[in-house]
């Protein structure tokens, strides 16, 4: 006697009852594994019945032996039953739902089955169907408990193959705050970023987006990244990397992917950095007037060969930034299923002040927007390109820095001009605005001038009038004293700014040049003045102490 | 384009040269010509009205040391008007003050111009 259950299907595997030799078998095993009993598994010829025959409609609603032999019912399944020597079938049925068919073939005694075989079998029947059915909640259970452990296994190697792939470390160029931040969804979209060092100094930025999530998008992912490498250091032109990159991918590319990707390269000593566009969210770029989008049109790689791409162009200011990233930011539900927006997008940058980093406004912004019970639904991905153009690099933070010591406490300004005649004037008053909150009335006023004079002095005699030489400029306060660093590239053994003691009769008669005021303005401006040189810089400090700030 | 400009008029004797701007370098050309003019009319003094004046750096002071050099030479009073108190600081540490006379406006400094002594 065997039993079978309908699977999902609803295709029933037909089992027969175990004869003499089977039986001996089971005995053996048991003896032989005493601790340790399975039941071996004897089928006999598989009988299918598909899911719409009548028979099992018959079987459901009449759960009691039924004789195959004489049962009038149009059905492939019953013949099937018939043909496989099935003389009883004993319908397994618990909750109104037929479970299994419990089939017999002819008695061994080769007489009919009795009343009270019918009767005995029914009544198993009865017990068997729930157990049977438990048995199959378990079985179906275990099923799902697999299928959710592969999943998780799967998500682990998706997050595994796009961490790999992402930048271990942020490129570090003189003049710029190179940032990047990355959160994966719970199911790891396809998002990726990247930095590639180009020939004489560029850089290439890459932000990127595979449609589908998991392992097939990370691997997709990987592989985009491997070909636009290779094809950035060959080729420079964004538009040709991309179109390059477009037409390696096509072939291989899984059904119904594509990749969403932005490809620029940043010239760090202007600013400039033209990109190219395959189906992308666009740059958003500062300016004084707020945010932009510069346009570039192209299609997504992968799904059409031959594709070309646009350029376009934009200039990153001192202190402005341009921020790449992917659509789970203006795609980012709030609670009453509005989105986040490009306008948003737009709207933080832009009102973001010079000099700030824009990762942290834009992350606060979009969880106000989606309250604290949001579940991101994509991966986010936002890479920032900040020119601060301050240029205080290793050669002068290992110079052993005077009286306002080493730690710069809390930085009020950093950046840097190019030196250029009537630059000073702007630095005035960027440093001015800085520093208004620390410094107050005539105080101000007299360390603008001294700020304003030690630019001046860096722009021409330090950096000797070089466009492309930066004066760089840091101010920060520190233990009740506002500092402002000003940085030239005229280091070196001699002293660049050699102090004289300016004499206004001798001036005025004519024996003393009527120049040379600068030094002798700056001292006299501020409280101390620090000046540092070491092979490359030459550096003033303006140190102004604040307990003395309230106005004079 | 030189973001300075010096104009003279004369008003009670006083050569008054406007200045208006920044006053640095690039104000050299625009404050000899207009030194030039102002002297022309044999004037009484030679009245610097840094009203408009928003920004001097020290070459602008030595050009008003030029400037003031040259008027001693000619015997002239140098005087100043419109000065913000800050300028005002910057004009007495480098002893500018010393040789020019002070006055709060215009009104006060053509009243007030005497000879140089």
């Amino acid at each position: 006697m065997t039993m079978t259950s309908p699977s999902k299907s609803r295709r029933l595997p037909v089992l027969r009852a175990w004869n003499r030799k089977e039986r001996r078998e089971l005995r053996r095993v048991r003896r032989e594994e005493a601790t340790q009993v399975e039941l071996p598994e004897i089928e006999g010829p598989q009988v299918d019945i598909a899911p719409n025959d009548p028979a099992l409609a018959y079987f459901q609603s009449n759960p009691e032996p039924v004789d195959i032999d004489t049962l009038k019912l149009d059905s492939p399944g019953i013949t099937a039953l018939r043909e496989a020597g099935v003389k009883l079938v004993v319908p397994l049925v618990t909750q109104g739902e037929l479970i299994g068919l419990l089939n017999l073939g002819p008695r061994l005694s080769e007489q009919e089955y009795s009343a009270d075989d019918r009767k005995l079998l029914e009544n198993l029947a009865g017990q068997a169907a729930p157990a049977l059915r438990v048995a199959q909640l378990v079985k179906e259970q275990e099923a799902e408990v697999r299928r959710r452990e592969r999943y998780e296994q799967e998500l682990q190697v998706a997050q595994l193959i796009q961490q790999n792939f992402l930048p271990k470390e942020l490129p570090d160029h003189a003049g710029w705050s190179l940032n990047a931040f990355y959160r994966p969804a719970r199911e790891v979209g396809g998002d990726f970023y990247d930095f590639v060092d180009l020939p004489d100094g560029r850089l290439g930025v890459v932000v990127g987006d595979v449609t589908d999530k998991g392992v097939p998008a990370a691997l997709v992912m990987a592989s985009t990244r491997s070909v636009l490498r290779a094809s950035a250091q060959r080729l420079i032109d964004p538009s040709k990397v991309l179109e390059r990159v477009n037409d390696q991918l096509v072939p291989d590319m899984p059904p119904k992917m594509f990749v969403t990707c932005l490809y620029g390269v940043l010239e760090p000593d202007t600013g400039r950095f033209v990109f190219a566009n395959a189906g992308h969210n666009l740059p958003c770029v500062q300016t004084e007037e707020g945010a932009f989008e510069p346009r570039a049109a192209g299609m997504p790689l992968g799904l059409i060969p031959g594709m070309s791409y646009e350029e376009n162009e934009v200039v990153i200011g001192a202190g402005q930034a341009a921020m790449l990233y992917s659509d789970a930011l203006p795609e980012a539900h709030g609670p009453g299923g509005e989105m986040f927006g490009f306008p948003s997008v737009l709207e933080v940058v832009g009102g973001t002040s010079r000099d700030d980093e824009l990762i942290d406004p834009i992350l606060d912004s979009l969880h106000r927007f989606t309250g604290p019970d949001w579940e991101q639904e994509d991966d986010i991905t936002l890479v920032t390109l900040r020119r601060t153009a301050h240029v205080l690099n290793e050669p002068v933070s290992e110079i052993d820095l005077t009286d306002a010591g080493d730690d710069p406490g809390q930085v009020l300004a950093e950046f840097s001009v190019p030196s250029e005649a009537g630059n000073e004037r702007a630095v005035m008053e960027r440093v001015g605005e800085a520093v208004a909150d620390y410094v107050l009335g005539s105080r101000l006023e007299m360390l603008k001038t001294a700020v304003a004079e030690a630019t001046m002095n860096a722009i021409e005699h330090g950096n000797k009038l070089d466009a492309s030489l930066l004066v760089e400029i840091r101010a920060w306060v520190d233990e009740g004293a506002v500092v402002v660093r000003v940085t030239d590239r005229g280091g070196g053994p001699e002293a660049p700014h050699a102090p004289e003691m300016p004499d206004i009769e001798a001036k005025l008669r004519g024996e003393q040049s009527p120049r040379g005021w600068g030094l002798f303005l700056i001292r006299n401006m501020v409280d101390d003045l620090n000046v540092i040189t070491d092979d490359e810089h030459h550096i003033v400090e303006l140190v102004v102490r604040t307990e003395e700030g309230e106005g004079r | 384009m030189s973001p300075f400009e010096a104009n003279v008029r004369i008003r009670g004797g006083v050569a008054i040269v406007d200045l208006r701007g920044q006053l640095d370098g690039k104000a050299d050309d625009a404050l000899d010509g207009a030194y030039e003019a102002a002297i022309k009319g044999d004037p009484a003094a030679v009245l610097l009205n840094f009203e408009e004046v928003t920004y001097i750096n020290s070459t602008g002071i030595a050009l008003i040391v030029g400037v003031l050099a040259r008027a001693r030479k000619h015997e002239l009073a140098m005087l100043v008007c419109g000065l913000s108190d800050h300028y005002q600081h910057i004009f007495e540490i480098t002893r500018l003050a010393d040789f020019m006379q002070f006055f709060p406006d215009e009104e006060a400094a053509v009243v007030g111009a005497t000879p140089v002594v």
